[in-house]
């Protein structure tokens, strides 16, 4: 009986480092990380020596130094004698302003308009059509700076709203009139919006210079607060319903729970509105409202709205028609069987899209820099930029806030997904 | 007597349906008020359209397509149509559509581009429709009598024309005879594009296309005993040193011996639509290959070329276009050797496909994550290698699921290519809008040049998303 023999054991042989999938992927590896190592030295060997040509070093104690310019529209009280450091959290609260109010309107407007393009109404669904198509296919910047250059080259002066007695005896009109009961008047300088103000606010005080207002700290407490009462409300009604096959009615309390704490504590603190009035040649009191914020608002919000729009349209075409005529079957009503049957399926797929669109508005909103809006961009990499000559540190710590911001959001709006999701076992 | 049997011999006519069950009446009830909510839409529909059209016809029908500035366009409207009446004054888009097309490029040169634009055209057939004789022979010929068309308009002298007209015409013979040799057209436009529309000595596109040559002779050789990644890089290396260190002093022989060339148009004044499509086309052809290698190095087993990947791929996702265009502007000449200095619109283009490839890699991973795992067992067990399996079974799989994403990126692009005018290059949307409505005679206009512009660019990208929807449903292969 004869056994063949064991293979022969060969030893290494360098050839292996190519031909041998074991090795070769390691090879691959070792080659790449010498490539990256010696491109990263060439590029840090330029940059130093790009530096002492230029007679420049990195660092950052320009930001604790005084800016020196004004910025129109501050969320927090900024003077040009404040630091180029404080210049940097105006620009990025800016940017989170128009970011969170886009996200908002657009998403209503999405849902809105994605849910009425799958209509059966052939004409609304046309003109859905329309609106989506036309505002998807022209660039954003368009829209920011044609919605800019209407609002400054076509509203009226705050003159032409003036009214004098002998206009009022001629019984002549204004050339412009202010919306809302004289509470809003949208003149070429801006929009002028009635101020919200307390009699007897809880106070205020500062983190690092930031200023952090306690009554707005109260009311979004009492208002997650009563929130959270009412999803004991809803989640006690649905078991009652589960035992007894019988909803109680709840909405009347809900709409108590959830508006009346929140308003009682307002009226406590005694709010009240400043309403802006024509003195002299331009508008007093009130809160004016730039231009470019309202133009990137309104165009940030149309232009990604049509992207919502079509990822709600796709996330309920996703949904098999089975699961709606099933619905049917049952004798559901179609709006109870999109409320009740669709969107909890649909939403699943349309969240994941979601997301990248509010990452994507966030970016977006950099494009205020062409109606010079003072977001992150316009403040630390515009006028900082310029005023200090710190290009590098501006633009890498700019850089960095972005990514940051980004990957903030996708993870909050990743743990939301998580929670939704279907749970597969 | 008669039979009481009852027999039909021919049967009645059918009746026609009720009133309401048929024609126009039905198609409304069914359509815009099949319920009090839907009629409700329908009539909040039709007063939101008679609103607009009681503004925009109007509107229109004032237009005026004959004036040398706005004040003479504002009278000749109060002339004809009386003092409350207001119009367009579309006089300004015939006297500077030049500016809007190509900015300031000079005048005489037109012919460069348009050929150019001709010429693309032609080597885009092959890619859409490869080796087929018939759709080939119609670009060609359609592009060659728009051609002639389009430089007679602009004004070109007639020895250009002859010449533009002679190339396309030998073109036309590849298509007649040989429609899959064409596709060598579409690797030599680049260069071809670049040489036109830059001009210059010639020696310089064709330095550049030796180097892409050398790459593709050493990685011929090297690729067949060392492997695919082994091959591309010695030839990378082969060609970098022929780049750095000896084109230029070749080329530099070549033309002082044969001194062929075109007139050099400085990167300045390149602009309008010329600039957009020069950016968004070659952002678009370059980011596909390096977004297919960035997708697959995301889903590499090498951790090394894993983590690379996605941190190139999540940094230029994370952060806006702006800030990547201004890192072009700013930060890049500190990263490169003192003392270069290379333009402009080049830097813009490196950025913008860095961008996009990022992009488009996330879209191709997607359509790669899709495929069944079956695929690449399938791949495995039939004995292919990875780069094997990736061209045949997984790639053309991978790329069709993810044709809407791509061709979206491709659409957003498109669209981000006006963010270059805030660097400072002259846009069609930005640079040269803000150039006409600043000139003293049309100062105060706004609608239309922003509707010009704004139309031209809803024809590309509709017209991309159009195209993508009918090759989503060219290449449906499922059967649902």
């Amino acid at each position: 009986m004869s056994f063949a023999d064991p293979a022969p054991k060969a030893g290494f042989r360098l050839s292996q480092l190519i031909y041998d999938t074991r090795y070769r992927s390691y090879t691959i590896q070792v080659v790449v990380l010498l490539l990256l190592v010696a491109v990263l030295v060439w590029l840090v060997n330029n940059t130093v020596a790009n530096l002492a040509v230029r007679g420049k070093d990195i660092n950052f104690d320009f930001l604790w130094g005084r800016a020196g310019y004004d910025i129109g529209q501050t969320l927090i009280p900024y003077t040009n004698d404040s630091t180029h450091g404080r210049a940097l959290v105006i620009g990025l609260l800016n940017t989170l302003l128009v970011a969170v109010l886009a996200s908002f309107f657009a998403t209503i407007l999405g849902v809105i308009v994605g849910v009425l393009r799958l209509s059966n109404n052939w004409l609304v669904a046309r003109l859905m059509t329309v609106y989506v198509e036309v505002f998807r296919n022209i660039p954003l910047l368009l829209w920011i700076i044609l919605v800019f250059v209407i609002l400054g080259e076509t509203r009226p002066g705050p003159k032409d709203f003036k009214v004098t007695q002998e206009m009022l005896d001629a019984g002549q009109q204004p050339a412009a009139s202010m919306w809302f009961w004289d509470s809003v008047a949208v003149t070429n300088r801006g929009t002028n919006i009635p101020r919200p103000l307390l009699e007897h606010g809880i106070g205020s005080f500062d983190i690092l210079g930031l200023p952090i207002n306690l009554s707005v700290i109260a009311t979004i407490l009492v208002l997650f607060g009563s929130i959270w009462v009412n999803r004991i409300l809803l989640r006690k009604a649905s078991a009652m319903q589960e035992a007894t096959g019988i909803r109680p009615t709840t909405w009347w309390k809900s709409l108590l729970i959830i508006v009346v704490p929140t308003l009682a504590l307002l009226l406590a603190m005694g709010l009240h509105f400043e309403y802006p009035e024509l003195k002299g040649f331009n508008f007093q009191g009130g809160l004016l409202v730039f231009h470019s914020l309202t133009a990137l608002l309104v165009a940030l919000t149309l232009y990604s709205a049509t992207y919502i729009a079509e990822a709600v349209r796709s996330g309920i075409q996703a949904i098999s028609r089975g699961q709606s005529e099933a619905a049917h079957a049952l004798g559901l009503r179609p709006g109870r069987t999109m409320s009740l049957v669709i969107m909890p399926q649909a939403l699943r797929v349309i969240i994941p899209p979601l997301i990248s669109q509010y990452l994507n508005i966030t970016k977006n909103t950099t494009l205020g820099m062409a109606i010079s809006y003072m977001d992150l961009k316009g403040t630390l990499g515009g006028i900082t930029l310029n005023q200090t000559g710190r290009e590098l540190e501006c633009m890498l710590l700019m850089m960095l806030i972005y990514l940051a911001l980004s990957l903030l959001i996708s993870a909050l709006m990743n743990i939301y997904n998580n929670a939704v999701r279907l749970k597969e076992r | 007597m008669a039979s009481p049997l009852f027999v039909r011999n021919d049967m009645l006519p059918p009746l026609p349906p009720p009133a309401g069950e048929r024609g126009v009446v039905k198609w409304l009830r069914e359509n815009l008020f099949s319920s009090v909510l839907n009629s409700v839409l329908t009539l909040l529909a039709c007063l939101a359209v008679l609103w607009l059209a009681s503004f925009i016809l109007p509107w229109l029908a004032h237009s005026v397509w004959n004036a040398s500035s706005l004040a003479e366009c504002r009278e000749k409207i109060a002339a004809s149509f009386g003092p409350e009446a207001a119009g367009p004054c579309w006089a300004v888009i015939r006297l500077r559509w030049n500016q809007f097309l190509f900015g300031l490029y000079p005048q005489a040169e037109y012919w460069r581009p348009t050929t150019a634009a001709a010429l693309m055209m032609v080597s885009l057939s092959p890619v859409l429709y490869y080796g087929l004789r018939r759709p080939a022979l119609n670009i060609t010929v359609t592009m060659t009598v728009l051609l002639v068309l389009a430089l007679i308009g602009l004004g070109t002298d007639w020895g250009h024309i002859v010449l533009s007209v002679a190339i396309m015409l030998a073109l036309m013979a590849v298509a007649a005879t040989a429609p899959k040799r064409l596709l060598w057209l579409t690797l030599l436009f680049p260069f071809i594009a670049f040489f036109l529309i830059w001009g210059g000595p010639i020696w310089t596109a064709v330095g550049t296309l030796a180097g892409f040559v050398i790459f593709a002779l050493v990685w011929q050789f090297v690729q067949k005993p060392l492997g695919v990644v082994v091959g591309a890089g010695v030839g990378l290396v082969v060609a970098a040193i022929w780049w750095t260190s000896l084109q230029s002093s070749v080329t530099g022989v070549l033309a002082a011996a044969l001194p062929w060339g075109l007139p050099y148009v400085v990167s300045d004044n390149i602009g309008g639509f010329l600039l957009a499509f020069v950016i968004g086309i070659t952002a678009i052809s370059a980011s596909l290959p390096i977004g297919v290698l960035l997708a697959l190095g995301r889903r590499s087993d090498m951790p090394l070329i894993h983590s690379l990947s996605v941190g190139f791929i999540e940094f230029f996702r994370g952060v806006p276009l702006i800030t990547v265009l201004f890192a072009a502007n700013f930060l890049l000449l500190y990263f490169l050797p003192p003392r270069t200095n290379f333009d402009l619109i080049l830097r813009v283009i490196i950025v913008v496909i860095i961008f996009a490839s990022a992009y488009i890699a996330e879209v191709i991973r997607g359509g790669l994550a899709a495929l069944p795992r079956g695929q690449y067992e399938a791949a495995d067990a039939l004995g292919l290698d990875y780069w094997q399996a990736q061209r045949l079974i997984i790639m053309p799989q991978a790329l069709k699921i993810s044709i809407p994403g791509i061709v979206s990126s491709f659409i957003g692009l498109f669209k981000d290519t006006t963010l270059v005018a805030l660097v400072g290059l002259m846009d069609p949307l930005q640079g040269v809008t803000k150039i006409v409505r600043s000139d003293n005679a049309w100062k105060g206009l706004y609608w239309e040049p922003y509707i010009f512009v704004g139309g031209i660019f809803f024809l590309v990208c509709f017209s991309m998303s159009r195209y993508s929807m009918y090759l989503e449903r060219k290449l449906k292969t499922d059967h649902r």
